[in-house]
């Protein structure tokens, strides 16, 4: 067992499949010689070589068109956003060439899109989006988002093994701020399957991203004051685990959805309407979505904290639920 | 360059089976049996032929809607092909796509996107691959003169120039993107110009010569396979149908039409068959009689073929499924 950072569990989730892999390359702006915006890649020019470590030109639609191509024909490229924001340039061939591949011809398309996401960076509305919900609603990706340095780095080995395109949120807010202890031996966390953080019995907070480790600053809190609060950390977005937000629903029938992504029509929404279609008798109270606010994400720390949910959101949310 | 007999004869051999294939559809489209629209390539035939027979075995074709002459070639068969436009489960995609929207990887063949020059670089994707692993093959892209204007054919041919990549992107400039001309798509004179920017020569060729357009695609295609990196070939030919088989064209001069009817690309290559003693009319109709049993076969096969079940829509949204507990 090692400790590292989250940062550096997606580097040797990459290095690691690349030496077991030779088909596995990477390809993105400015991650060849310089390392990458977030240095993720540093090292890798020079031990892969300029062919298995692409610097490609500013176009977002024709290098993860690339790495489309690349997957049809056998590798398994890994598409490196320099920000998640940017990945709205390739909407089309991931939402209509990537997506659509295997439903509409058989053909199989294993890439990987790497996106640093989210706020608190002050990066303004240009470097802090959550881009998770814009592919939401698109059959055919998978999409999943780490909160530990653990899963980073087992989800993504399994997302590069995947046959599928995989939308792979990595938050730059945990990037050097969160540590875990990582076993030596080859491992991967399976997609589709999220995971209890905090047993408890009074209230579940479904949520994932950087706003697990919120989550449990609040549950912290509330344990002073006598409340016991699950959390699930639903780690992979697309498809959601309905068996675990459906046990834990059924456990404590009091629910809050919580994710840094805007409010209307996100991830928290779909939740907590499954929630209601299926799990209508279990619940003793409302489910209370926190979610940022519905606007671009604003520069001054300010407003960012005011937008970006924080941990007295969520104690307000749950004393109301108590109530019931 | 050379070709030889055989290999003309199989141009002419493909070119007829493209256009007697979409004919057959256009008719049955108009008799209400095409479940969804017909998008054919008359007129323009010898783009696909020409560049789909230049292609070796191990390559890669990204086509477009208007390649019909390349799925056939690559060994697509008009009875699958037929299938596809009726939505049976013999059909090339087993009814999940109709139409001109084939894939099929068995055959070299990546599936085509209505989004117009997406092929592009996805084409060279396949081609970075190729030259990743050092393999001797080529990917090829095409898309019609509408198409070069989206920002995936600029980002296609750019990136593939910038590591030359072994690939080669064919334009089949038709004059039209759908109802809009040309003056007002672009304001070049050649599409071809385009390519200048992105450091890519370029041929321009008589898109309506099926020899013209093979010799320009193998020529590319060897420069490519050796390492020389891409070509752009325009070919310049007339789309001589609506956008679909729905559309009555009306905007298009009549005189134009007029124009390119008397160069149409089977009438060319059979007055050069017969000018070049290559080969006697009666051996060019016993080719025809063979497409046109081809084709009845087709027909037939489709008639006899299942639909899909409601629930095999439901089937296939994944390669790799979630496990379920």
């Amino acid at each position: 067992m090692r400790e590292i950072t989250y940062l550096e569990a997606i580097k040797e989730a990459l290095d690691e499949e690349m030496t077991r892999d030779p088909g596995v390359f990477i390809l993105g702006e400015d991650v060849g010689v310089y390392g990458g915006a977030f240095r993720v890649t540093e090292g890798f020019y020079e031990k892969y070589g300029e062919w298995r470590i692409l610097d490609t030109p500013l176009s977002e639609s024709g290098f993860t068109g690339a790495a489309i191509g690349a997957a049809l024909v056998g590798m398994r490229p890994v598409v490196e956003m320099q920000f998640a924001d940017f990945i709205s340039c390739a909407f089309d061939q991931l939402v209509n060439v990537a997506a659509k591949n295997h439903y509409r011809w058989g053909a199989a398309t294993p890439i990987v899109v790497r996106a640093p996401y989210g706020g608190n960076i002050h990066g303004g509305a240009f470097h802090s989006q959550c881009i998770e919900g814009f592919f939401f609603n698109v059959p055919g990706l998978k999409i999943v988002a780490p909160s530990t340095a653990y899963d980073a780095k087992g989800l993504l080995k399994a997302a590069i093994r995947d046959n599928d395109p995989v939308i792979y949120c990595e938050h730059k807010y945990l990037y050097r701020r969160i540590k875990d202890s990582i076993p030596d031996e080859d491992y991967i966390v399976p997609i589709g399957k999220a995971r209890i953080v905090l047993e408890g019995k009074d209230v579940s907070i479904i949520t994932y991203g950087a706003m697990v480790h919120t989550a449990l600053e609040a549950a912290q809190k509330l344990k002073e004051s006598g409340v016991s609060v699950e959390i699930v950390d639903l780690r992979t977005i697309l498809p959601l685990d309905k068996k675990a937000i459906f046990n834990t629903v059924n456990k404590t029938n009091k629910v809050v959805v919580l994710h840094e992504q805007t409010k209307t029509g996100g991830v928290g929404a779909e939740v907590s309407s499954l929630i209601t279609e299926y799990c209508f008798d279990y619940l003793d109270g409302p489910i209370i979505r926190i979610a940022a606010q519905d606007t671009p994400v604003p520069y001054s720390a300010q407003m960012e904290e005011a937008f970006i949910p924080q941990v007295k959101d969520i104690l307000s949310a749950v004393e109301k639920l108590i109530r019931y | 360059m050379d070709i030889k007999r055989e290999d003309l004869l199989q141009l002419y051999y493909y070119l007829k089976l493209t256009r007697r294939l979409e004919d057959r559809v256009t008719s049955l489209y108009h008799q209400g049996k095409i479940l969804g629209g017909a998008w054919t390539s008359n007129g323009t035939e010898a783009v696909s032929v020409g560049y789909g027979y230049a292609l070796e075995r191990n390559d890669i074709a990204a086509p477009y809607f208007r390649d019909m002459g390349v799925f056939l070639i690559r060994g697509i068969s008009a009875k699958r092909i037929m299938a596809q436009y009726f939505g049976k489960k013999t059909g090339v995609t087993g009814g999940k796509e109709g139409n001109v929207h084939i894939g099929d990887l068995n055959f070299g063949v990546i599936g085509f996107p209505s989004h117009l020059a997406d092929n592009y670089p996805v084409g060279a994707g396949a081609a970075l691959a190729f030259k990743i692993r050092g393999e001797k093959r080529i990917a090829v892209a095409c898309t019609g003169d509408g198409g070069t204007s989206r920002g995936d054919f600029h980002e296609g041919m750019n990136f593939a120039a910038a590591r030359k990549l072994p690939m080669v992107f064919i334009c089949n400039n038709n004059q039209y993107a759908y109802s809009t001309p040309l003056r007002l798509q672009m304001n070049i004179k050649d599409i071809a110009e385009r390519a200048l920017a992105y450091g890519i020569p370029s041929k321009i060729v008589d898109g309506n010569n099926v020899v013209e357009v093979y010799k320009a695609a193998k020529e590319a295609y060897e420069i490519a396979r050796n390492g020389g990196g891409p070509t752009f070939i325009e070919c310049k030919t007339m789309r001589m149908h609506g956008h679909s088989e729905h559309d009555s064209a009306k905007y298009v001069p009549r005189e134009l039409l007029e124009a390119w009817k008397k160069k149409d690309p089977i009438l060319n290559m059979e007055k050069y068959l017969w000018e070049n003693s290559i080969a006697k009319k009666e051996e060019l109709d016993g080719i025809d009689s063979r497409v046109k049993k081809e084709i009845e076969e087709a027909e037939a096969f489709t008639e006899q073929s299942p639909y899909p079940e409601p629930e095999d829509g439901l089937k296939g949204l994944y390669a790799t499924p979630i496990a379920e507990e």
